[in-house]
Formats: structure tokens, sequence, C-alpha cells
């Protein structure tokens, strides 16, 4: 059930921006993540409070899985001063230190790298942390991915390495710009490696368990591919971008919708008799309660402060 | 005929690649292009000429100095310019550096695509204005175009020409309109264009800072000060000798940039007039840039940091009219 509310949690607050993207109301631009939710829930539920996670231009699902606060979330968007980042990031860059999320980033591949070195902190403190690196299929074919597998391989770090497979970059099909199969570029490393069906929250729960035990017992890295889809746009406006142009069937969307991970979790959790339609509503209930709120909070508040961009520069010192 | 700066942009590339076979584009995501600028080259040219390639900058520029080798010239479209630092060491130590240290052997016909600039909310990892850096290298030339006319003009010649060239296009949906030849021209490198004429003070606008310049200077004529506005089209090579005519002809001198201030293109111009019209100056080269600070997401925030007319106008009266300021 926590994983249910989770992903719905999810799909709701993206729901809404997806909306208020397209009367053209949000300051930047947003890239949804609905039709991955299972990943990054599946993942984060497996983890603990002090682990630590990096993500991508692609971050809300991740930062809302690992317990991100919807409410600054939505206020960073819109670029209150309420927002995680003080509005200073937005959409693309949500970071919350003190629950682990040290940030999604716009900069494609940048967080392989930057997980690495956390986890390298995490072994040199010995703290039992486990970091996940959220990335890309997209993302895999940046060098930094090959170096980041070699660093960690032979220094044995605490890394679990999560390639969301979600069949683009941007508007470039996956097989036009990736060779072989991203999970044996990993296995060139003997790590401990999974291929998941990234819509089935069960089955990534379950990997990312067997994952993370390896990767907190100090044998090093593990890798886990998730196989999902992108039912939005690259990012939300995308049809007014390109004028028409055209990547991909509607047919193809739709065969994916039928693979909804949280319908299919749904049906799931009805079929076990672990929930009832009832309780599935409740929670449908209190999700957009949050997402309402997380609305109201972030109307409610004030602009960023412009101030603030030369307080925060620098560490006690102007810019 | 009126045309959007994306769209002449489009003509550039079109004409050139038809002009010369040996003309081949790659680039994340060229053939149905984010920007519009590529649009309907794959269509026309096909995969031999233009392609999709992985996310994978370092590589990108590396193979744009390789394939001039095989005697092809390369446009790499980088999209945002913030990807040309993932994309940094062949930029920095091959491109730049290859034609000297082989003894001239090596021809870098390379031109480089890359949308600049904040404005939009895209946050600080889409927003940079890295002209200043690249200008650093040496051996690179920056082109700058602010109008749809120079879009084009430049972008043929940097095609045309030996040299590996970094075309800075302005960010966001389609740019401005304004007018453009119908036949086939160019603009050199190196010419600056003189905007509007002024006699009270020298106002350069670098790129997308024209139009808020040419904004500012009518504000100044309203109260009386006369503006000339000029617009260098390429920092690398530099029109030194349309600045320093002008700064000699009024004495005053701003540069607005959207650069952070620190080593901008508006602090290295505001230099070379200091150093070379200094007897003609009267008062301060002022600049008027980016904060040293990284571009803000919230626009509240990132209006705080932008360079505006309004900002523009201020810097002049500060100058011209010290007491009423
Ligand atoms: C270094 C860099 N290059 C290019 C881009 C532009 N870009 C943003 S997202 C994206 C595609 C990323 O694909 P993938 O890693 O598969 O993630 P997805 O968007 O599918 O979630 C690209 C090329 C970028 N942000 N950073």
């Amino acid at each position: 059930m926590a994983l249910y509310e989770r992903m719905l949690l999810i799909r709701r607050m993206e729901e809404k921006l997806s909306i208020d993207s397209a009367a053209g109301v949000l300051p930047g631009a947003v890239h949804l993540y609905i039709g991955q939710e299972a990943v990054a829930t599946g993942v984060c539920m497996q983890l603990e409070a002090k682990d630590w996670i990096t993500s991508t231009h692609r971050g809300h699902g991740h930062y809302l899985a690992k317990g991100g606060d919807p409410n600054s979330m939505m206020a960073e968007i819109w670029g209150k001063r309420t927002g995680i980042c003080k509005g200073m990031g937005g959409s693309m860059h949500v970071a919350d230190l003190s629950k682990g999320i040290l940030g999604a980033n716009g900069i494609v591949g940048a967080g392989l790298a930057i997980a690495n070195g956390a986890a390298f902190g995490a072994q040199l403190r010995g703290d039992g942390r486990v970091v996940v690196c959220f990335f890309g299929d997209g993302a895999s074919n940046q060098g930094v991915f090959m170096e980041c597998l070699n660093v960690s391989t032979l220094w044995k770090l605490p890394i679990l390495f999560v390639c969301e497979h979600n069949q683009f970059s941007e508007f470039t099909r996956a097989e036009q710009v990736t060779a072989g199969q991203i999970v044996d570029r990993a296995r060139a490393f003997g790590i401990h490696t999974a291929v998941v069906d990234g819509n089935d929250v069960a089955a990534v729960w379950q990997a990312t368990g067997e994952a993370i035990a390896v990767a907190r017992s100090g044998a090093g890295p593990c890798f886990i591919e998730a196989q999902t889809y992108r039912i939005q746009g690259h990012m939300e406006f995308e049809k007014e971008l390109l004028a028409g142009g055209k990547y991909r069937e509607l047919e193809e969307i739709a065969s994916w919708r039928a693979r909804d991970p949280i319908e299919r979790w749904a049906r799931s959790l009805l079929g076990s008799g672990v929930a009832s339609q009832g309780k599935l509503d409740e929670v449908e209930a209190r999700v957009l309660r949050a997402v309402n709120d997380a609305v109201a909070f972030s109307h409610a508040s004030a602009p960023a402060d412009p101030e603030l961009v030369f307080d925060l520069m620098f560490a006690g010192q102007t810019p | 005929m009126r045309k959007r700066y994306t769209q002449a942009i489009n003509e550039a590339l079109f004409e050139e690649m038809e002009r010369d076979p040996n003309v081949i584009l790659f680039g994340e995501d060229v053939e149905l292009a984010i920007f519009g600028d590529t649009r309907g080259l794959y269509e026309r040219f096909g995969a031999n000429r233009i392609r999709n390639t992985p996310i994978c900058e370092a590589t990108l520029t590396g193979m744009a100095v390789g394939a001039t080798s095989a005697g092809y010239h390369v446009v790499l479209h980088m999209m945002f310019s913030n990807f040309l630092y993932t994309g940094f060491d062949a930029i920095a130590n091959q491109m730049a550096k290859l034609r000297l240290m082989t003894g001239g052997q090596l021809e870098l016909p390379i031109t480089i695509l890359a949308g600049y600039g904040g404005g939009r909310s895209n946050a600080a990892q889409h927003s940079d204005s890295p002209h200043p850096l690249l200008m650093n290298l040496g051996g690179v030339n920056v082109a700058m175009p602010a109008t749809p006319a120079d879009a084009k003009g430049l972008l043929k010649t940097a095609i045309r020409g030996r040299n590996p060239t970094f075309f800075l296009e302005a960010s966001g949906r389609g740019g401005d309109s304004g007018d453009v030849p119908e036949d086939d021209y160019t603009v050199p490198f190196g010419k600056a264009a003189v905007r509007r004429e002024g006699r009270d003070v020298t106002l350069i606008a670098i790129g997308t800072m024209l139009k808020p310049t040419l904004a500012a200077a009518k504000r100044l004529e309203a109260l009386g000060i006369d503006a000339e506005v000029i617009d260098p089209r390429t920092l690398v090579p530099l029109d030194e000798a349309s600045i320093l005519r002008s700064v000699r002809k009024t004495g005053h001198a701003i540069i607005v940039d959207e650069a952070r201030d620190r080593c901008s293109a508006a602090s290295h111009i505001a230099a070379i007039v200091a150093d070379k019209a200094f007897s003609a100056l009267k008062g301060p080269v002022k600049r008027v840039t980016v904060p040293d600070v990284a571009m803000p997401y919230a626009p509240n925030a990132e209006a705080r940091v932008f360079p505006n007319e309004e900002g523009i106008a201020n810097a002049a009266l500060a100058l011209l009219r010290p007491v009423a300021a």
C-alpha cells in the first residue's frame, strides 16, 4: 500500500504540473516522470533515511519517492521563496540534502560522478550509507558512465546504478543512439547486475533489495536496468517546439499506457486481497489532498527573494 | 523578407549544405531539432550528411576535430551552450591549439552552434553565455549575431571559413524577426555594425543585448541624449577600429554584455578602449553585465540580475547627467 500511495502521489503531482504547464503559467520547463513511477518508488522504498540518491532533469519522481516534501517541491517549481531550493533551482534542480536527495540535475550524466563521489565519501566515513544513482538510457552514452563503473568497481564503492531505460533521449529513439544492451556495459566489470520490468513496482522493489544488500555489505557497486516508458513528451510544451515533427506513434504510447505501473499495482493489490477498492479510494483522496495542499502552499508563498542570489553564491563570501 | 532568427539559420544551413557536399552536420537531436534551426535538413540531405548522435559531448567535439582530416567542414550542434562544458577538452586542448601545434598542417574548418543566454527561467545549467571563455582560448572565432540577417550571413562566413568558429545563437522560441536579404550574401567577420548613429555616448551591445540597448537609446533620446549603438557581431575577430572610432567621437563608452561581469567580453572591450582611446574619454568606461552569480530560476530573481533597458539607460545617465542621476 505504501508503494501504491507513493506512486500515486508522484502521478497526481505531475498531472497537476502538466495542466499548469499547458496553461503557460509555470515559469520554466518541466520534464515529467509519468509512466516511470514504479522505478523511483520501488528503489527508494528499499532505502534508509540516511542513504543518498542523485537524480536527473526528470527528477520529481525521485525526489518524492525519497520522501521529499511535496509542498516545497511545488513551491520550487513556481519559483517561490518557500521552495526547497528557495526558487533558485526550479523543476530540474529539486534537492533536499536533509532527506538524502543530493539533487536533480540539468546536465545529463552529471549525477553519475556526483554519486560516485558521495559513495566514496560514505565509504571513507564508514557510515553504512548506500548511494543510488538514477540516470537515463541517454545518459549511459556519456563516457563518465564507464569511468564511474571503473572507479566504483576498483574501490568497491557502496553505490547502486539505476538506469531507467524509457526508450528515448529527447526525440531520438534509444536504438538509434545506444549500441547493445546497457546492462552488458556493467556486466563487463563483473559486478552484480539485474534487468527488471520497470513498470512492475514489486519487481523493482525486490531487485533493489538484493542489490542494496550487496552494496551495503561492502562488495562494491551494483547495476539495475529498469525497462520502462516515458508516457509524456520529453518536456511539456514539446508539441509546440517540434511544430508537427513526430518521433513516435500514438499506438506505441497506448500500448505502454496499458502497462501503467500504478493501475497494474492496484490490480495486483485488489487481486491478492491486500487492499479493497475502498482502501484504494482512501489513498486517492489522501493523495489529492496532498496535491491540493501543495498547490495552495505554493500559491500562498511569496516569490523568491532576488537578493538571496548574492548571499547564496558563496559560503561567507560575496560574489 | 522578414524572417525569424531560427529560420535564417536554417536557410544558411540549407544553402551551404546544398553548395558544398563536404559540409556535414551532427549533434544531439538535430533531426527533429528542438530549436528549429536544423529542421528539414535530414529529409533533404540524409544520414550521410546529417546525423543524430548519442549524448556524448566529449566525443562529439573530438570527432569534429577528427572529421576535418577527411576534408569535411563539420557543423556541430551542441544545443545549449552549457553543454560546451561537457565537451570542453577537445575545444580547449585540441580545436584551439592543434593548428599551431602541428606546424600549420591541420586545417580545422569547424562551425559549432550553441544557444546561449538567460531570461527564460531555464536555471543556471541552461542559461550561460560562455563567449568570454571561448574568446580566451585564442584559436577559435566567436560570432554572436543579433539579427536574423546577420545570423544567416555570419553562419555562411563561418561555414566557408577555414577556422573553428563558435556561432552562438540567441536561445528562445525562434528568436526575433527581421529583414533578411534574398540574395546569396555573407557577413564578414571582424566588421561591426553601427545600429544607430549618435554623438553623446557609445553603447556597445553584444548579441541579444542589442534589443534592450536600442530601446535604451530611444529612451535616452527623449531625454536629449544622442546615443550611438555599435554591434560588434563577432568578438573574435573583434572590430576594434569601429569601436574606437565611435568612442573617439562621443567620448563615452558603455558595453552591454549578458556574460558575468568578471573577465567578460565587456571587460575586454573596456580594456581596449581605455588603452587605445584614453585621451578621447570624458569619463570612465562602463559595463552593464550580469553580476558574478549563477542565473537563478525564479523569474523575479532572474530579472534582478539580467541587463535590461532601464539599467542601460541609467548607466548612460549616470555618465552624462551625474547630478540628476
Ligand atoms: C550534458 C547534456 N547534454 C545534453 C542535454 C540535453 N538533454 C536533456 S535531457 C536529454 C535526454 C536524456 O535522455 P535520458 O538520459 O535517457 O533521460 P530521459 O530524458 O529519457 O529521462 C538531453 C539530450 C543535457 N541536459 N545535458
